[in-house]
């Protein structure tokens, strides 16, 4: 293996309990404390989606959960996996682990800012989970916090839950922006010798990109969070119409709820992709490596990414085409969400066509990136029926739109983070997880998923609309849709509490996993060339990696090993040597 | 892959090798950064003037004249810029001395900035302008507290530079005030954007733009 010298780094090792574990500034321990926290919001949000389940399932069975309730249950939910789950994991755990170990960096550019970061995100967390605790408890206006009911009486929480929720968005985006600047820049400025754009793994391409996303779609709900903060706390009218509310006139007048609609989806829509591009990243690299192939079309698949990212700030008023639009640009809006479809192919196409020959080894996170491809495929598709106006508007405020963006931007994500954590917890921790608590976790997961959502679909088209706290007196609903949502409770039930395995797992192998050594994958990106597992203190030892080619060199014809690593130097003559070279070496 | 080819591909596209000097990479990489920075605020007040303009175009929205104080805060501003701009170049040339006191002049005038920006908010709250009133009323509160806040924030980043002016060397120094001033006239830029907009869009020229006439 080639190392640089860097003769430059004075970095001492943290002394200490508190400043190892707790006041960080290690890249590695913050993303373990981003995950954490990330990962324990995501119980709540969890546990709060059965509670739903339990009244959808058995309306009226339990008494405690009543009208306010369950919208506040429904807020809380749909909020924390979107925010403080998913965009939480992927960019504050993911990012932090990885840019540095990808791309050969002793650590983020800014450690300081890094772990500001962090605790920057607790306190939002915090905030968050202390509406449950306030009088009136969290909002129940719905995760998109729609004006002007989302400020009035009437609504669950209007007293200080919303309030809550807006400070803690507000502290998010504060935290986001801190991490955020970090990964871009170190991006930018912190590769290791050799390292070029073009070279970098697809996950840190993935992470790149949405972070990109994130700095620039957060402040449309900066904006409008704080425009909302201060209709409800000043009294202002920026979203809020004039109105009579139970009766009182209230003292809002001529401000535009379509305005805050904007504003929402502005933010909300590239929101879907910093939760997915990181997702692009990782499945390519799962594929890749679990399928001992180098990834079909790596150039390809950078710049649907980068097209991706780029059309989905466009596409934003796709989210209210029931709130009524110039049709012109109802048919704008509609025609750029369907050519996302064209880089959104080309990615799975590339998935598959890695996988076409490929020596594939069904791990567990193979088996979680192959189970996304699937989900993702077919919310994908649903996507497709959602982005034509016609076909929205009958069906926009049904269960086919939960259908469709659970298997989307819920589940799929969701897959994609457990078959990264179960690929990346060797290196993390040393140790393997538990195989047959991963593939029990794997099976019941995955065709949970499909037992939970697939027939979502079905009572969609059938009319039954979503947000409703109960379905009594629609007498074209059928008794049979009712039976179908008991299933779905119990299916739900069942696959959340097996989701405990999972958790009880990571725990478990840290002390009593598998030793994994160093590379247990056979991987040839450069994270898994670390001199130490797990890496220590600055990542490298004394010597930066030097690297030499892209993270896909796999099954090379004649060579020893079936992967090359991207920091093994080349030999003159050897079997890689042979290979046709690439476009960008000669360039 | 031959030699000549590595070394190509090994040299480009990411900055120098690790060993070349860290100081100069540390800069780099805070330099990128407030590039980035930059980038972020400006997608906030842009976003903040888009709904500006779509707010305008409610039937309750009644034009404000701008306090004349704004005028005395633009000159101020623009006063720092220039003076932040003089001790970049009096760094550049080596008049340590000089660059000091253009830098600290320039923080006391970004702080007399804040404070005729509060004498126009009391000027606007003596003629019983309120935030919760006159949704223009309300913007200009809004917009001005949030460009303040970026003022704020860049004195921090000026404080770090003034504090450390005795007794960093030159070239630390001189790097320092090349962000400040960078940041300073974006500072500006963004201010006269906000009071054009603040001061001189009307609803008609709105509707006009956006075809709602």
């Amino acid at each position: 293996m080639a190392y640089t010298d860097d003769s430059a780094h004075h970095d001492h090792l943290p002394q200490g309990f508190f400043r190892k574990y707790v006041w960080s500034q290690d890249h590695k321990v913050i993303a373990i404390q981003y995950a954490s926290v990330a990962i324990l919001a995501g119980l709540v949000g969890v546990g709060l989606s059965n509670l739903m389940r339990l009244q959808l399932g058995f309306p009226g069975k339990f008494a405690f959960i009543d009208a306010p309730h369950y919208y506040q249950f429904m807020t809380m939910h749909g909020m924390i996996m979107v925010i403080y789950l998913l965009t939480a994991l992927f960019l504050g755990g993911f990012g932090n682990y990885l840019i540095p170990l990808m791309v050969g960096a002793r650590d983020m550019v800014f450690p300081y800012l890094n772990m500001l970061s962090f605790w920057v995100y607790l306190v939002s967390v915090i905030v968050l989970m202390a509406s449950f605790f306030v009088p009136g408890g969290p909002t129940g206006a719905g995760w998109t916090l729609y004006p002007p009911q989302a400020i009035l009486p009437g609504t669950p929480g209007y007293e200080w839950g919303i309030i809550l929720m807006l400070v803690s968005l507000l502290i998010f985006i504060v935290a986001a922006t801190m991490g955020g600047l970090n990964y871009v820049t170190t991006v930018l400025q912190a590769r290791t010798e050799g390292m070029t754009l073009l070279r970098m793994p697809l996950t840190v391409w993935g992470i790149f990109v949405a972070t990109i996303l994130a700095l620039l779609a957060f402040p449309a709900l900066f904006v409008s969070g704080v425009m909302m903060l201060l209709d409800r706390t000043l009294g202002t009218s920026f979203f809020m119409p004039a109105l009579v509310s139970m009766g009182q006139v209230s003292n809002y007048k001529g401000g535009s709820p379509l305005l805050f609609q904007h504003l929402f989806w502005f933010f909300g829509h590239p929101e879907v992709y910093i939760v997915a591009l990181p997702a692009f990243g990782i499945v390519s690299d799962l594929i890749s490596v679990h399928a001992r192939k180098s990834i079909f079309g790596y150039r390809t698949m950078v710049w649907a990414i980068l097209a991706i990212g780029v059309l989905s700030v466009v596409v934003w008023a796709h989210h209210m085409f029931v709130s009524g639009m110039n049709p012109y640009f109802g048919f704008f809006f509609a025609t750029t969400t369907l050519i996302i479809a064209v880089p959104t192919a080309i990615k799975v196409y590339n998935w598959v066509l890695t996988l076409w020959n490929g020596d594939i080894h069904l791990s567990i996170p193979m088996l979680f990136a192959l189970a996304f491809v699937s989900t993702f495929l077919i919310g994908g598709l649903t996507g497709l029926f959602l982005g034509n106006v016609s076909v929205d508007i009958p069906l926009s405020n049904t269960y086919f739109v939960v259908a469709h963006f659970h298997m989307v931007m819920g589940v799929s994500p969701l897959l994609v983070i457990f078959g990264a954590i179960y690929h990346w917890y060797p290196k993390i921790t040393g140790r393997m997880l538990h195989d047959g608590l991963g593939k029990l976790h794997f099976w019941v997961t995955f065709l949970g998923t499909y037992a939970i959502f697939f027939p979502m679909h079905y009572l969609g088209i059938l009319g039954m609309p979503r947000r409703y706290y109960a379905f009594e007196g629609y007498k074209f609903i059928p008794d049979s849709a009712q039976t179908m949502n008991a299933f779905i409770t119990v299916i739900a039930l069942f696959v959340a509490t097996v989701q405990l395995t999972f958790i009880f797992n990571m725990v478990w192998s840290v002390f009593h996993g598998k030793r994994a050594g160093p590379n247990p994958w056979r991987a040839a990106s450069l994270e898994w060339q670390t001199p130490e597992t797990p890496p220590g203190h600055g990542n490298w030892g004394p010597h930066l990696p030097v690297v030499y080619r892209g993270a896909y060199t796999y099954s090379v014809p004649g060579a020893k090993e079936d992967f090359i690593a991207q920091n093994a130097p080349p030999v003159p003559g050897d079997a890689e040597s042979r290979l046709p070279r690439d476009k960008e070496a000669l360039a | 892959m031959n030699q000549a080819a590595i070394l190509k591909s090994a040299g480009g596209g990411y900055g120098k090798p690790a060993a070349d000097n860290p100081l100069e990479r540390r800069y780099a990489a805070i330099s990128v950064a407030l590039w980035l920075f930059m980038a972020v605020a400006s997608a906030l007040f842009l976003l903040f003037i888009a709904a500006y303009i779509m707010r305008m175009d409610a039937a309750d929205w009644s034009p404000l004249a701008m306090p004349w104080q704004l005028w005395l805060s633009s000159a101020i501003l623009v006063f720092a810029s220039v003076l932040l701009q003089l001790a970049v170049s009096a760094a550049g040339s080596h008049q340590i001395e000089r660059a000091r006191s253009l830098l600290l002049l320039a923080g006391a005038c970004s702080i007399t900035f804040l404070a005729a920006q509060l004498w126009g908010w009391q000027a606007l709250q003596a003629i019983h302008v309120t935030a919760s009133g006159n949704p223009a009323g309300s913007f200009f509160y809004l917009l001005t507290a949030m460009h303040a806040l970026h003022v704020a924030g860049g004195l921090v980043g000026w404080g770090m530079a003034a504090a450390g002016s005795w007794r960093q060397e030159q070239r630390r120094l001189a790097w320092r005030i090349r962000l400040c001033a960078r940041y300073w006239h974006f500072l500006l830029a963004v201010w006269l954007l906000l009071f054009a907009a603040l001061g001189w869009l009307t609803p008609d020229f709105v509707r006009m733009v956006c075809g709602t006439r």
